[in-house]
């Protein structure tokens, strides 16, 4: 067994420590009686109560999960087809484009993004509201998941879709029956990705969204401008508790899932 | 016929959404700014057919471009973006290499949970991230309070709202980013490579200069790319930990589109941003490409 040199633990540490140190200091304050969030001056849960009574932050939370779970799926179903295209479907005419607008959206700056949906709403006569912000949301999250989906699929042995092709399934009874559960854990892992940018969307959200539909990161944001308040600091640890709930979760799924598949091989030798 | 429907949906969708608010935005950059709603005059009328091509073509001229050319603000806004993207790109890349290079070295059954603690804040949202630092950072924030306690420093440190505060925002955020792509090319690397070197009187460090380094290269590239690109169109940091001096060219194009509602200029800015990028962008893609190949 290796061990850490005394360098690359102070690396570790120090680094660690960066990253989480802001975040623990930001749910501390949370519980902080004081209005004040750099000055401690008794443990409270006041301000969670006061966010569950803001109704402008409870209305954005709704429009926010809305818009999250409908684009997030349809992002899932269209960047899975993306990627079975990318790694399956061969040559077409018009392929480069298509890998060219699979891989653009990862790394474009969201301010054009957001800019460039919004003319084309405002060209097509579209009213800005929920419906613009999935459609924005849809487009650039499909990327994501086809980026996922594909690392999966280059790795996947086709011969056993042939072999279901041979055994007379329908293309789409192989699709169903072979590919999905093998490929399953990627799609449910960009799914998951997906909601998660569509959650966290400020800026995109912020050009395509009308005024009846703002989104809780518009919410957040323009509460944080003003300064830092001990109710975003609520929020914010809510938020930070879902997500490590979430992430801690799935990592011990695929843990278990991976001991269980080692233990059915040992078995069956 | 099936696959022609598979590939089409996608195709179609990415077409409608991607690329042609693309063309619009180049469209409304070579239009005139208007009083009006849409505050743009279309010089392109495509109804008129041929004729209005060419009358279009004729009256062409680059002005919203001229503009960004002539006003200081913007040519200062890209440059203050290119080099603030520059420098968080390479503190990015201090902090993370040794971070990446730590995980390699670690035991094996520590990997999967500082695995997940790299992972961990990628999934939490960024804002919240960039707000927590607010608190750290003013005139009475964490770190000043914590400086003065030690006795470091009797008056605080301005930090919020400068350029500092901005650096500190781009290397936290991005982290991330940097590490992953760096940590999966030291993980492929081949560990009785550096064995060799060191038989053959390599120092532990020349070793690692001479073998380690220059086999991440491509997790270098991969993450330095990941970190730059975003952060050259960077806004919502800059919004919140920079000050009114700090520019950067998202914050202007979300202001100039936003607060003064010119749109041609607004796109104009997109245009040329896109420009810059492009280059990056390419080289990124084509980095990609070279993993996936060696990857096979």
């Amino acid at each position: 067994m290796r061990k850490l040199s005394w360098f690359n633990t102070l690396t570790l540490t120090l680094g660690f420590a960066f990253l989480y140190i802001p975040m623990l200091i930001l749910i501390l304050y949370s519980f902080n009686a004081g209005k004040l969030v750099t000055v401690w001056s008794g443990f409270s849960f006041k301000w969670y109560g006061e966010l569950f009574q803001n109704e402008a932050f409870l209305s954005a939370a709704w429009v926010t999960l809305k818009v999250a779970v409908i684009s997030s799926t349809f992002a899932t179903i269209l960047g899975t087809m993306a990627a079975y295209v990318m790694v399956r479907a061969g040559r077409f005419r018009g392929r480069t484009l298509f890998s060219g607008m699979i891989y653009a959206p990862l790394v474009m700056p969201e301010v054009i993004t957001g800019l460039s949906l919004l003319l084309l709403f405002i060209a097509i006569g579209l009213d800005r509201g929920v419906l613009t912000i999935v459609l924005a949301h849809t487009t650039f999250s499909m990327c994501y998941v086809s980026v996922v989906v594909s690392s999966r699929l280059v790795t996947f042995d086709q011969s056993l879709e042939e072999a279901a092709l041979d055994l007379g399934c329908t293309g789409f009874e192989a699709f169903r029956l072979v590919t999905l559960p093998i490929i399953l854990p990627a799609v449910i892992s960009g799914w998951l990705l997906a909601f998660t940018l569509s959650l966290d969307d400020l800026v995109i959200a912020s050009f395509t969204s009308g005024p009846s539909s703002t989104t809780l990161p518009i919410k957040i944001f323009s509460a944080v401008r003003l300064g830092v308040t001990p109710e975003i600091n609520a929020l914010s640890t809510i938020m930070i508790g879902l997500v490590t709930i979430g992430v801690i979760g799935a990592s011990l799924t695929t843990k278990r899932a991976i001991a269980k598949k080692q233990k059915d091989e040992r078995e069956a030798i | 016929m099936k696959r022609f429907a598979l590939i089409s949906i996608p195709y179609l969708w990415l077409l409608a959404l991607f690329l042609v608010p693309f063309l619009i935005v180049l469209k409304i950059s070579l239009s005139d700014t208007e009083l009006a709603i849409p505050p743009y005059t279309p010089t392109l009328d495509i109804a008129q057919g041929w004729a209005g091509v060419r009358e279009w073509w004729a009256g062409l001229d680059m002005e919203n471009f001229v503009w960004l050319t002539e006003d200081d603000l913007y040519w200062k806004a890209y440059l203050s973006s290119l080099k603030i993207a520059i420098i968080s790109t390479v503190l990015t890349l201090l902090v993370g290499y040794p971070i990446a290079y730590g995980m390699t070295r670690a035991p094996d059954e520590w990997r999967p949970t500082l695995m997940m603690l790299i992972i961990l804040p990628f999934w939490t949202s960024f804002l919240i991230r960039v707000y927590s630092w607010k608190a750290i950072l003013s005139n009475e924030g964490f770190l000043n309070q914590f400086l003065i306690g030690i006795g470091l420093i009797d008056e605080p440190l301005v930090i919020l709202n400068t350029n500092i505060a901005v650096y500190i925002g781009i290397v936290y955020t991005y982290l991330p980013f940097m590490v992953l792509p760096i940590y999966a090319a030291l993980e492929r690397l081949d560990e009785s490579l550096l064995e060799a070197a060191e038989d053959l009187g390599c120092s532990r460090f020349t070793a690692f200069w001479l073998v380690t380094f220059p086999l991440s290269k491509q997790g270098i590239v991969a993450g330095s790319f990941l970190v730059f690109i975003p952060a050259m169109g960077e806004y919502v940091i800059p919004a919140l930990l920079g000050g009114s001096k700090t520019l950067m060219i998202g914050k202007v194009l979300f202001e100039e589109f936003f607060a003064n509602r010119d749109w041609p200029v607004a796109s104009a800015v997109a245009v040329v941003l896109l420009l810059i990028l492009i280059i990056p962008i390419v080289l990124f893609q084509r980095n990609e490409e070279k993993q996936r190949e060696a990857g096979k």
